[in-house]
């Protein structure tokens, strides 16, 4: 493991009967930005406290730079915070609270003065040395916790949903400052987040958790194109899920028949007879006035949605269930009512094991 | 323009309605009273008490008596102590209660709070019976044989300090607790993973933030040590002096108001230089306390 930075082995978390975090194992790479996603209670922020220090791990080992952490205090660990609240001491100063870390290692004055300046220009922040953190806005108290933070030049930055406080505007603004600033640092990035859209844009890697275990951990292409189970597929932008059963299989084309009719996908290890999901993103799906490579579903316009850039089309199946497509122009040819079959490039689309969302990645 | 001072004259008068009671009750039965008492400071005893309305310094020239200052000095001294350890007994206590869950908090507040319930004399007499030469303190203390006679605890300024203690103990406690209460765990969490020991994250996080609650424990502790009077009356039995029994005594056997308004005016200038003084670190906030 010689390019971890942070090392999970086997982790287990319990609250008394309510067991958070089960048996995780996680290697954090050094200077990837990697984000810990799912939605509340999936346990990503008590694994980031895990590592900061705050929780005690039931059992397993937590390993920063190769060394094991887990009965060591949070002062004794080379892991700073940002914290969801920014956590700003009020009755310090912008300065202060900045020069909080080294002032505590006993830096001299001058030092903290140079580096001080250094790390408030670095978040655009120079000239609030004086202002208190109730005099600043939330996006400025953001950067100063975050300089409060990177001061101390920690190998590993864990984020706890640092932005969830702030206006869509600035939290778009803020993400990608966030990005170029851990690029520039070459810091390891551990960011904890329920929004999957700030995952997608600013992360190396992500985790997406549930119920207190990883499903999938990869590049955000990777999850978006290859969920490996029904929930990361379900959770990560939006997604057409299909329940079938695989019809036939040639090569790594499959046949597969849902209750609303044929459909065919690509992948591999799967056998005939066995119960599967199919998922095709919005942009993929297409739809045409007859059936069409052996596609036989049948789908009713419902209406249409226009999101600025791009439509996106409601279908009804005869089963009920409503699927999505999305496009860049309206199609003139397509009105509400009208009877369409579905299509798409099996290769776009990705077959499931059912039984994966049980399973760990 | 004149739409806007329209728009004054018409937000005024619910603001009238809302404070109006409470100023007229203040006025009537604070500010008259306090400035009468600073008045008849300046005035001449009258001769079988009351007061002569001739102007003088007479009273404040006393209070540089040695033999007064003596005693404004030991009550100052008394209050110092009771409120030093008020604060000391006080704060860990407050933190202790601040950090146990909102229902074991309430609890141990409600227990805190029982004897203030009782009536203070009724709590006085207890004490007293309790201490006197043949009570079950000074029976314990020969049975377990510490003692070889029976210890005079009654109007010692020891039990007086002790008295005061217990009696003002909760009061140092409240605000300091709500100070402790509304304390984010996060800030200590902050401080710890910037590298503080939880000694330093005491001295330059918990301490300045809970600072109001110390200072508003301070004022409530101190002020009232240093003017009270029964508790030193009955447990001091009048033997040992306290600014508070004179200025009673003032008032009453002695007949000398104007030097008991002096004296009350001398507890006032105190109070107002605390608060004065409280009011200047609210506004900085940044004091150091390292």
């Amino acid at each position: 493991m010689s390019d971890s930075i942070v090392s999970i082995q086997h982790v287990d978390k319990w609250y008394g009967n309510n067991h958070v975090v089960k048996d995780m194992n996680l290697e954090i790479r050094e200077g990837e930005f990697l984000t810990l996603l799912g939605p509340s209670g999936c346990g990503k922020t008590t694994t980031l406290r895990m590592i900061a220090g705050f929780e005690d791990a039931s059992s397993g080992i937590i390993e920063v730079q190769g060394e094991r952490v887990e009965e060591k205090e949070p002062y004794q660990r080379d892991v700073n915070t940002v914290f969801q609240n920014y956590s700003l001491f009020p009755h310090m100063s912008v300065y202060d609270n900045v020069a909080y870390g080294p002032s505590i290692k006993k830096v001299p004055k001058d030092e903290i003065r140079r580096r001080v300046e250094e790390m408030l220009a670095l978040v655009q922040m120079s000239g609030y040395e004086k202002r208190k953190p109730d005099a600043l806005s939330g996006g400025q108290k953001q950067r100063v916790a975050i300089a409060r933070a990177l001061i101390n030049n920690p190998r590993v930055l864990l984020l706890d949903e640092p932005l969830g406080a702030l206006d869509l505007k600035l939290r778009k603004q803020m993400q990608i400052e966030l990005k170029r600033l851990q690029k520039k640092l070459g810091i390891t990035f551990v960011y904890v987040t329920h929004d999957q859209e700030e995952a997608m844009t600013m992360s190396d890697r992500i985790a997406v958790m549930r119920d207190g275990i990883i499903l999938q951990i990869d590049s955000p292409l990777e999850i978006y194109d290859h969920p490996n189970c029904r929930f990361v597929a379900d959770f990560i932008g939006e997604s057409n899920i299909l329940d079938g059963k695989v019809h036939s299989i040639s090569g790594n084309l499959m046949q597969v028949e849902t209750p609303c009719g044929i459909i065919k996908t690509c992948g591999e290890g799967f056998t005939v007879g066995e119960t599967i999901c199919v998922s095709i993103r919005p942009e993929y799906l297409s739809v045409t006035h007859e059936p069409k490579d052996g596609f036989t579903v049948r789908a009713r316009v419902k209406d249409f949605i226009y999101m600025g850039t791009v439509i996106k089309t409601s279908l009804d199946l005869d089963s009920g269930q409503e699927l999505k497509f999305s496009r860049f122009e309206t199609d003139p040819d397509l009105h509400e009512g009208d009877e369409r079959y579905l299509y798409w490039d099996p290769a776009k689309s990705v077959p499931i094991h059912l039984e994966a969302s049980e399973v760990q990645a | 323009m004149s739409r806007g001072t329209k728009k004054a004259s018409h937000s005024r008068l619910p603001m009238i309605a809302q404070a109006g009671p409470v100023s007229l009750w203040m006025i009537l039965f604070v500010t008259i009273p306090m400035l009468f008492i600073i008045f008849i400071s300046f005035m001449t005893r009258g001769t079988f008490g009351g007061v002569e309305y001739t102007p003088t310094l007479t009273s404040y020239k006393t209070l540089a008596d040695v033999i007064y200052l003596n005693v404004i000095l030991k009550s100052l001294r008394v209050a110092v102590v009771t409120t030093a350890v008020c604060l000391l007994l006080g704060y860990p206590f407050a933190y202790y209660i601040a950090r146990k869950p909102a229902d074991v908090a309430s609890r141990l507040i409600m227990l805190l709070m029982i004897p203030l319930w009782t009536n203070s004399l009724m709590r006085l007499n207890a004490w007293m019976l309790l201490f006197q030469t043949n009570g079950p303190v000074n029976k314990a203390l020969l049975a377990l044989g510490l003692v070889e006679k029976p210890v005079m605890f009654l109007y010692t300024d020891g039990l007086v300090l002790l008295g005061l203690i217990t009696n003002f103990l909760p009061f140092a406690v409240l605000p300091m607790y709500s100070s402790i209460e509304k304390l984010q765990n996060a800030m200590l969490e902050a401080s710890a993973d910037l590298g503080a020991k939880p000694s330093t994250t005491f001295l330059r996080v918990t301490l300045p933030l809970t600072f109001p609650g110390i200072f508003s424990a301070v004022i409530l502790t101190f002020i009232p040590a240093l003017g009270t009077y029964t508790i030193t009356d009955m447990l001091g039995g009048g033997k040992v002096l306290y600014i508070g029994n004179i200025i009673k005594n003032q008032f009453g056997t002695i007949r000398n108001w104007p030097l008991g308004a002096a004296l009350s005016v001398l507890l006032l200038l105190i109070t107002a230089l605390l608060i004065f003084i409280y009011s200047r670190f609210a506004s900085i906030e940044d004091m150091e306390v390292m």
